[in-house]
């Protein structure tokens, strides 16, 4: 196992959001976090990433114990994050913002290059074109592809992605979906993805978690289960 | 003497306030921009380079001294700012109303240290001599105007300062984290940036910064304990008129504060000049809440 939860917890304030989340990604895989709108998908991403404090509960992340390192600390280790709502920084230029995400190569030993990794403007050549523009002034797909690109920047174990096409007009969702294949198959990215399109998921992913109020109620494959098993659980 | 020399000398002096005004407020800036905190003992920055040059000049005397107080008021002040940082601020952080109060509190402390270890009449710093001429007209129209060096001297400093901490937010790796904390402190956290670390040193410097500003004050009058106390009200003021954490409105802000005083001197008194600047300011904030620079763009909106 890559990444390990155990027994995750959290909480906004009084009101907890994640309720003993079980959970694990093996390295190589692709997993999907499937549910409704506020089932705590995007707080479970954000324990991970250490955005959010887990009020209870382990992280174990390639054999060590997270669980109290912040996030920095985490990123360092080799977690990627593609947070949802993109996030871009809006005063920074594209450039800019990818040599952020180099921060995250800090103190690493097993770091190929420390520039930004040239399979990133192959995966997005549109970033080429726009690396001057401030980020804050893209378009939807192409804050998207920079915040991937930025994560990629940090050369992560493992990319979480928060639901990567949420927003994005179809012609660009299907460039992103085709990126993310070749993350999959040419860097052999390991990947835990929140997602609303089933089909999507279904198609990228190994495996699933579906979640409601909190808790993972259900988890199985893709490859031996049929998506229509599961669609009652996500579809209002 | 001749009106427009009047008028050019009360511009020059209208610029060397402005040049305290920035080395005063950029720390303020910084720091609130990054943290959201306002540190009230900024002023006590200012004293404790006044008196780290006092004192440098002391081991060091002659013509040189000024030029290695400078380096000493700056690392002294910074320290001192870690220290506040380290056991201060940062434990009080997203607690802003606290933070006002013990920094305050802070200031207090640094005055009373300042009165005991050296007196309350305040101590001397004297020009070293190439510090010492004027530029004087005396024919044409500028007929009558001087520009003292040690002002010209401030001005230099404050530019050096100004261009210094631009290059270096602008420029390198560490002001390209300081400007992404700035935007989105969590994601910036969450892809590698040690948040925490870049806090510690934008306020450092932003401490240091005020030292200098210190050392500057130095060559212009006694070293009190209360030094930093006049310097720290119109500097607050520039932060805001600046819209709080941009350094292009600090320096804006700082020259419009700057020129304001030094014009409007022409006409009224200094205390009168005082009550119209703070009228300026409270009709500009009216007019334009966010300050001379506003922090806006599409994704910032909605």
């Amino acid at each position: 196992m890559l990444l390990e939860l155990e027994s995750a917890c959290a909480a906004y304030g009084q009101s907890q959001v994640l309720w003993n989340v079980d959970m694990g990604v093996t390295q190589g895989d692709a997993v999907a976090l499937i549910g409704r709108n506020g089932v705590g998908k995007t707080t479970l991403l954000n324990t991970i990433a250490g955005v959010q404090k887990l009020t209870g509960g382990r992280l174990r992340f390639g054999g060590d114990d997270l669980t109290s390192t912040p996030a920095h600390g985490r990123a360092r280790a080799g977690i990627g994050f593609v947070p949802q709502g993109r996030h871009v920084f809006p005063h920074l230029s594209v450039m800019e913002n990818l040599t952020v995400g180099l921060a995250a190569l800090a103190g690493r030993k097993a770091v190929k290059e420390s520039g930004i990794a040239s399979h990133i403007f192959d995966l997005f050549p549109k970033l080429t074109q726009i690396r001057n523009r401030k980020a804050g002034l893209l378009s939807g797909g192409e804050q998207q592809q920079l915040a991937i690109g930025r994560a990629l920047a940090g050369q992560p174990r493992l990319l979480l992605l928060d639901e990567p096409t949420e927003g994005i007009q179809p012609n660009v969702v299907q460039q992103i979906e085709a990126a993310l294949r070749r993350i999959r198959t040419e860097l052999g990215m390991t990947i835990l993805i929140v997602e609303q399109y089933l089909d999507f998921a279904w198609s990228f992913a190994e495996s699933y978690h579906v979640m409601q109020r909190g808790q993972i109620i259900r988890s199985g494959s893709t490859q031996t289960e049929s998506a229509d098993e599961i669609s009652h659980l996500v579809n209002i | 003497m001749h009106e427009t020399a009047f008028l050019i000398g009360q511009i020059f002096n209208g610029f060397s306030v402005a040049s305290l005004f920035i080395m005063a407020a950029l720390g303020l800036a910084l720091s609130f921009g990054l943290m959201r905190v306002i540190n009230m003992a900024h002023g006590e920055m200012l004293m404790l380079g006044g008196y780290l040059a006092y004192l440098t000049l002391l081991v060091v005397p002659g013509p040189l001294g000024i030029l290695v107080a400078m380096p000493v008021a700056f690392i002294g002040a910074a320290l001192l700012g870690a220290v506040l940082e380290l056991t201060v601020i940062h434990r009080l952080s997203a607690r802003p109303l606290d933070t006002l109060l013990a920094t305050w509190g802070v200031s207090l402390i640094l005055q009373q240290a300042a009165r005991n270890l050296f007196g309350a009449i305040g101590v001397q710093v004297v020009a070293p001599s190439w510090l010492n001429h004027t530029i004087s007209f005396s024919t044409g129209i500028l007929s009558g105007l001087t520009l003292p060096d040690t002002r010209l001297f401030i001005l230099a400093v404050a530019a050096l300062i100004l261009g210094g901490v631009a290059l270096l937010i602008n420029k390198t790796r560490l002001g390209l984290y300081v400007r992404a904390v700035n935007q989105d402190r969590p994601i910036a956290a969450a892809l590698g940036v040690n948040a925490r670390l870049i806090d510690l040193c934008v306020f450092a410097l932003g401490t240091g910064v005020a030292g200098l500003a210190g050392v500057i004050l130095a060559l212009l009058g006694p070293v009190t304990p209360t030094v930093g106390q006049s310097y720290i009200v119109p500097a607050f003021l520039v932060v805001i008129l600046g819209g709080l954490g941009s350094l292009v409105g600090t320096t804006i802000a700082s020259i419009m504060v700057g020129l304001f005083t030094a014009l409007i001197e022409i006409y009224v008194d200094v205390s009168v000049a005082q009550v119209l600047l703070l009228a300026f300011v409270i009709l500009f904030i009216q007019i334009r809440p966010q300050g001379v620079i506003a922090v806006r763009s599409r994704a910032l909106e909605g």
